[in-house]
C-alpha cells in the first residue's frame, strides 16, 4: 500500500467509521439475553444439577448401599452408613451428601449399579447458610419424590447413548 | 429604595428563577444520558440493558441515585478533609455553570454576554481543578495517578479546541454564542469547516475524559483513577459533573457547528418545529454519538493520546485556521460588523 494511500485512508477515517458502522448495526439486531427468573435457556438431559436419591415405581427405594458411589466420589462429599433392614435386605441408615464440597462431575450416578443416585435438573437450590446445604438422606428422597418425572424422562432421553 | 428592588432584587429573582428552569431539566437529562448508555452500549453488545425498575427500566437512574444517597460517605484516613469534599463540588458546579451562555433560542439565555465562547473556554478549563483536587487530597497513588493523567490530557487537547474555536468565531466575526448561531443561518459550520468539526468532537471525547480516551478513569489499569476514594454522594457529584460535561460539550457543538436552535434548511416542514426543541434534538444526537464511541473504540495507551494530540491535532488545526483566515481574506467574505 503507498503513502498517499495510507495517508488518504487515516485522514479519512476510514477504518474508524466502518467500525462506527460494524457497532451501528448490531444495535438493531435482536438481543441475545434472557430474562433469567423469568425466562430459562434450555437443558441437556445430561445435566447434571441437584443430587437425588430413586425409588422403585412400588415405593421401594432403589439404593443397596453398595457405597460405589462413595468410594468413586473425588471431592469425598458421600457418606453412607448401612446395615440390614429386618426383612434381610441391605439399605442405607445414612446417605448424606455436603452438596458444597460436591463438584458436579456426576461420577456416582454413572457408578450407581440401580440408578438410585441421579444429579437431576434442578440448579436453584442456593440457601442462606451453609448447613441447609449438607443434604441427608430424608432430603434426597424428598428430592426424588420431587423431580422423579422429569428424571425418568431425562433418562429414558439419554439411554440411547449409553 | 424602589431603584433597590427594581434594580437589584428583583432582577436576581428572575435570574434565579431561569436558573432553577435550565438546571432542573439539565439534571433529568443527566439521569435519562446515564440511562440511554446504559441502553446504547447494550444494545450494541446484544444486551437488554436495565429492564427492571419502571417501564423499560426508565426509573433505573432515579434508583442508582437513591442508592448512592443512602450510602455512607467515606473520607479516607489520610485524605485531607475539606479539599476531599469540596472537590467533586467543584466539578459539578462548573459543569452546571457553563450553562448560563447557553442560547436555547434568540434571546433565550440566562447572560447573553459578548464574549460566550471565552466564558465556555475558560469553565471548561477550570474543571481541571475539581479533578486534580480529588486526586491530591485522596492521598492514594492511583486517585492522583488518575489525576495527573487527566490534567495533562485536558492541557493537551485545549489547546487544538481553542485552534477550533478561533476557526469558528473567524467565520462568524463574533464571540456571542447568539450571533455565531445566527451566522449559520445559511450554512452549518460544520459543512465548510468539516475537518475542524471533527477535531472538536474528538477533543471533546478527550476534554470531558469519555472512552476511547477515558485513561484518567482506567478502570482495568488504575481502578477509577481521581475518583477511586469517593463514594456515595461525593461520588454521585462526580458523576453528574461528567455527564453534565458531556452535555455541555455537545451542547457546544451543536452551537459552534450544527446551527444550534436552527432547523435544517430553514424550509418549511422543519421550520414549525420550535427552536429548543431542534437544539435538543441536535444536543441527543451528538450525545448519542459519544454513547456510540464508547461502544466502538478500545481506549488509547497514553504516548498515543499524547502524539494525537500534540502532533496531529495541533498542527493540522493551526493550518487549517491559518487556511480559512487566508480564503476568508482573499475572497472579501470576511464577516462586517
Amino acid at each position: 500500500m503507498g503513502l498517499l494511500e495510507r495517508a488518504t485512508r487515516s485522514l479519512l477515517l476510514t477504518e474508524l467509521l466502518s467500525g462506527l458502522g460494524l457497532t451501528f448495526r448490531y444495535m438493531f439486531k435482536r438481543p441475545v439475553t434472557v430474562n433469567y427468573p423469568y425466562e430459562k435457556g434450555p437443558l441437556s438431559p445430561r445435566f447434571r444439577g441437584e443430587h437425588v436419591l430413586r425409588r422403585y415405581p412400588n415405593g421401594e427405594e432403589r439404593c443397596i448401599a453398595c457405597k460405589l458411589c462413595e468410594a468413586i466420589c473425588p471431592a469425598l462429599a458421600i457418606t453412607i452408613e448401612a446395615e440390614p433392614r429386618e426383612d434381610g435386605s441391605r439399605r442405607t441408615t445414612r446417605y448424606d451428601i455436603d452438596m458444597t464440597k460436591c463438584i458436579y462431575c456426576g461420577y456416582c450416578q454413572e457408578a450407581c449399579p440401580v440408578d438410585a443416585i441421579v444429579e437431576g435438573p434442578n440448579f436453584e437450590f442456593a440457601t442462606e447458610t451453609h448447613e441447609e446445604l449438607l443434604y441427608d438422606k430424608e432430603k434426597l428422597m424428598a428430592n426424588g419424590d420431587r423431580w422423579e418425572a422429569e428424571i425418568a424422562k431425562n433418562l429414558a432421553l439419554d439411554a440411547p447413548y449409553r | 429604595m424602589a431603584n433597590f428592588w427594581t434594580g437589584y432584587a428583583w432582577p436576581t429573582v428572575i435570574t434565579a428563577i431561569e436558573v432553577v428552569i435550565v438546571v432542573v431539566p439539565l439534571l433529568l437529562a443527566i439521569a435519562m444520558l446515564t440511562y440511554a448508555e446504559r441502553k446504547v452500549l447494550a444494545f450494541s453488545q446484544l444486551r437488554k440493558g436495565p429492564n427492571v425498575v419502571g417501564p423499560f427500566g426508565l426509573l433505573q437512574p432515579f434508583a442508582d441515585g437513591l442508592k448512592l444517597l443512602v450510602k455512607e460517605t467515606i473520607v479516607p484516613s489520610g485524605a485531607n478533609r475539606v479539599v476531599f469534599v469540596v472537590a467533586p463540588l467543584i466539578t459539578f458546579t462548573l459543569a452546571l455553570v457553563a450553562w448560563a451562555v447557553i442560547p436555547f433560542d434568540p434571546g433565550v439565555v440566562i447572560a447573553n454576554i459578548n464574549v460566550g465562547i471565552l466564558y465556555l473556554f475558560a469553565i471548561s478549563s477550570l474543571g481541571v481543578y475539581g479533578i486534580i483536587l480529588a486526586g491530591w487530597a485522596s492521598n492514594s497513588r492511583y486517585a492522583f495517578l488518575g489525576a495527573l493523567r487527566s490534567a495533562a490530557q485536558m492541557v493537551s487537547y485545549e489547546v487544538a479546541i481553542g485552534f477550533v474555536l478561533v476557526t469558528v468565531l473567524l467565520c462568524a466575526g463574533s464571540l456571542n454564542l447568539t450571533e455565531i448561531v445566527e451566522a449559520q443561518r445559511h450554512i452549518w459550520f460544520a459543512i465548510p469547516l468539516l475537518p475542524m468539526f471533527v477535531i472538536f468532537f474528538i477533543s471533546a471525547l478527550a476534554e470531558t475524559g469519555r472512552a476511547p480516551f477515558d485513561l484518567p478513569e482506567g478502570e482495568t489499569e488504575i481502578v477509577a483513577g481521581y475518583f477511586v476514594e469517593y463514594s456515595s454522594m461525593t461520588f454521585a457529584l462526580f458523576y453528574l459533573g461528567e455527564y453534565g460535561n458531556m452535555i455541555l460539550m455537545s451542547a457546544m457543538t451543536s452551537v459552534l457547528f450544527l446551527g444550534g436552535w436552527l432547523a435544517p434548511f430553514g424550509v418549511a416542514p422543519f421550520t414549525w418545529v420550535p427552536g429548543p426543541i431542534w437544539f435538543a434534538l441536535k444536543i441527543a444526537f451528538v450525545l448519542f454519538c459519544f454513547l456510540w464511541v464508547r461502544a466502538t473504540f478500545p481506549r488509547f495507551r497514553y504516548d498515543q493520546l499524547m502524539r494525537l494530540g500534540w502532533k496531529v491535532f495541533l498542527p493540522f488545526s493551526l493550518l487549517w485556521l491559518v487556511l480559512t483566515a487566508g480564503v476568508l481574506t482573499a475572497a472579501g467574505w470576511l464577516p462586517q460588523r
